[in-house]
């Protein structure tokens, strides 16, 4: 493999700051697409990349739940559980999803396909009970719509996820009126943004 | 009347492109500013205006752009996208569907206040509006709206967007600036505050989403035309969050004003299946909750400040009749007490202990003694329970714990009660 450390898009993201170390959790999130998660191998590399310690970026990364020590599933669901979820139905949608996955939430199945995971509030309130796939979002799904999810994802194991095509699967109320449909999608459990090279396109 | 969501409105389907914005007006008020208005002019509408920031606490932005020190540089201007807030969705849509509005209202802003440099924090689990921005601000780069000399003016302006990483603490603002910092985001001692000593340890000034997204709207019209909107001290239209019980929930944006029945109502669609409100949070989860014979009080800053809470980020829960009280004040509880930064011994440690003390309630193996014990947990952490609170707290978070404790300890103590198992010792 080629030496990501020196790819033209970490040495745009290191210049983009005034402080290099400014630009660690972009890197970490590079880093986290070129291994899956965050390995030592990974932090140690981000951690000469910004000048900062391996330890003070472990410290940094620790910290936030998007970063990953430990291996994710191909497919990582994170259903949300804060207040309007909450008051819809979101407990019911994460224990089918859990037992459908067939792991308790925190963990992914023995293949390394599906991770389930809760998480606190996503900003989809109006389209409660919500939930996202390598943090592309689905807004009003049932407890049944959340086990049909899983059974996609394990049996289609869509290469890209999109969230409008999940959204017309699986999904019902929706926050607002999400516009014309966005072909860009995540290509691993990493949040999909171009500056990150995590996106993909939908043909 | 609306400003921020008119074009999203009128032009469903291009709404967040340059030339659906160009062809409505885009980027003539970042012109009007550049090319025929001083700084202090621009300064001066946004002071006109009496906008109050739409993050959280409402102070107002042209006050808070006069506190930074006239000489120092570099300034820098931040624009806080971590919207977190559990109930909160609006700058999720701001971003999306309309993106160019909010970078020009940065170029306003930097030129107002003589920033060279902005930031845009998003929050991690919002790829898709941070693509649409992503997207908005290489088009402006494009077409000249950023970078060098934006139109003839000798005005300089880089932004960046920067990506967090799922930290609900990220929103308070010196947090923000300690995780753009490339630390871990943990909330600074105030004073210094941002405008003195920000992000660098330079001045710097952080303003929400949607507040700057007035900002264009405010320089096109005059900053009297803005104050002029709503009643006096809530200037303006407000993009609200609407959700939970209700049959359309959404964000809405209003002239405040109106009473929470009215919104519920007109907005909402009014509760689901006919029920009545139980209670509703009128600001976002770290506000104290209304119940429902406080639906009449009118939507603005100060009469729900007065009532004893706040409108914090614009996040209206709705709670119908048939809620376990006990079940939402402990999501709410668990959210603060996953959020906590651990810095400050009181929040780390009360909210976990709030947290357990309403899961063994909701278990059935709640003691008599643990109602005084959940207030005398919230009086650690916000001393004489009262609002807006006392801190013991680097930052407000911990106390925001508390809000959804007195809230139902004092408007449906005999239901908490009620869950708690008969003859069971205090032990």
């Amino acid at each position: 493999m080629t030496d990501w450390t020196t790819s033209p898009q970490v040495e745009r993201i290191l210049s983009a700051y005034p402080d290099k170390k400014s630009a660690v959790m972009p890197l970490l999130y590079v880093a986290m697409t070129e291994y899956g998660y965050l390995t030592d191998e990974a932090i140690q590399k981000v951690a000469r990349l910004v000048g900062m310690t391996s330890v003070q970026v472990s410290s940094v990364a620790t910290f936030y739940t998007m970063y990953k020590r430990q291996p994710v599933g191909t497919y990582l669901v994170s259903v949300c559980t804060s207040i309007s979820c909450g008051l819809l139905g979101a407990k019911g949608v994460l224990d089918s999803i859990a037992d459908e996955a067939g792991v308790p939430p925190g963990e992914t199945d023995d293949a390394g396909q599906v991770s389930v995971e809760h998480v606190e509030c996503i900003g989809a309130c109006g389209g409660a009970p919500a939930l996202q796939v390598n943090y592309e979002l689905i807004e009003g799904v049932t407890p049944d719509q959340g086990r049909a999810l899983v059974q996609w994802l394990r049996s289609a194991t869509p290469p890209l996820i999109n969230g409008d095509e999940m959204q017309a699967l699986f999904g019902g109320q929706r926050s607002f009126d999400w516009g014309p449909p966005d072909p860009t999608g995540a290509v691993g459990p990493v949040p999909a943004l171009e500056g990150l090279g995590s996106t993909g396109e939908a043909p | 009347m609306k400003i921020l969501t008119t074009r999203m409105e009128a032009h469903p389907t291009d709404s967040h492109t340059l030339e659906r914005y160009l062809e409505t007006d885009g980027y003539q008020a970042a012109r009007k500013a550049l090319t025929t208005m001083t700084p202090e002019a621009v300064h001066e509408e946004a002071k006109a205006s009496s906008l109050r920031g739409r993050g959280g606490a409402g102070f107002p932005c042209g006050v808070k752009w006069g506190f930074l020190p006239p000489d120092t540089r570099p300034r820098y201007l931040v624009i806080n996208g971590d919207e977190s807030e559990p109930g909160t969705f609006k700058d999720r849509q701001l971003l999306e569907r309309d993106p160019h509005q909010l970078i020009e209202g940065i170029i306003i802003a930097a030129y107002a206040i003589d920033v060279h440099d902005a930031y845009v924090y998003i929050r991690g689990e919002y790829p898709k509006p941070a693509r649409r921005l992503e997207r908005a601000i290489a088009e402006a780069y494009e077409a000249g709206y950023l970078g060098q000399n934006i139109f003839g003016s000798g005005f300089d302006l880089d932004v960046t967007l920067h990506l967090g990483a799922g930290a609900y603490i990220c929103g308070e603002e010196t947090a923000l600036l300690n995780s753009l910092e490339g630390k871990r985001g943990e909330p600074r001692i105030k004073p210094p505050f941002p405008a003195i000593e920000g992000l660098y340890g330079k001045p710097t000034i952080v303003n929400n989403v949607e507040t700057i997204s007035n900002i264009p709207w405010i320089v096109a019209n005059g900053g009297a035309a803005y104050a002029a909107i709503g009643p006096e001290g809530s200037s303006g239209t407000r993009l609200f969050s609407l959700s939970g019980h209700v049959r359309k929930p959404g964000n809405y944006e209003i002239v405040m004003g109106m009473t929470f029945r009215e919104f519920i109502d007109e907005y909402g669609g009014g509760v689901r299946e006919d029920r009545e409100v139980k209670c509703f949070i009128p600001g976002g989860a770290s506000a104290p909750w209304f119940t429902g014979d406080q639906l009449d009080i009118p939507i603005t800053i100060d009469d729900v400040g007065n009532a004893g809470s706040m409108l914090g980020s614009g996040a209206i829960v709705v709670m119908d009749e048939t809620t376990n009280v006990v079940e939402a004040a402990h999501s709410i509880v668990s959210f603060f007490a996953h959020e906590s930064c651990g810095q400050c011994t009181p929040c780390r440690e009360g909210t976990s202990w709030l947290e357990m003390v309403l899961a063994r309630i909701l278990r059935g193996e709640g003691r008599p003694v643990d109602l005084d014990l959940l207030l005398d947990v919230s009086d650690n952490i916000a001393p004489g329970l009262g609002w807006p609170p006392k801190m013991t707290t680097i930052c407000p978070l911990g106390p925001s714990a508390v809000s959804p404790i007195t809230s139902i300890l004092r408007n449906f103590r005999s239901e908490v009660e009620a869950m708690i198992p008969a003859g069971v010792a205090n032990g």
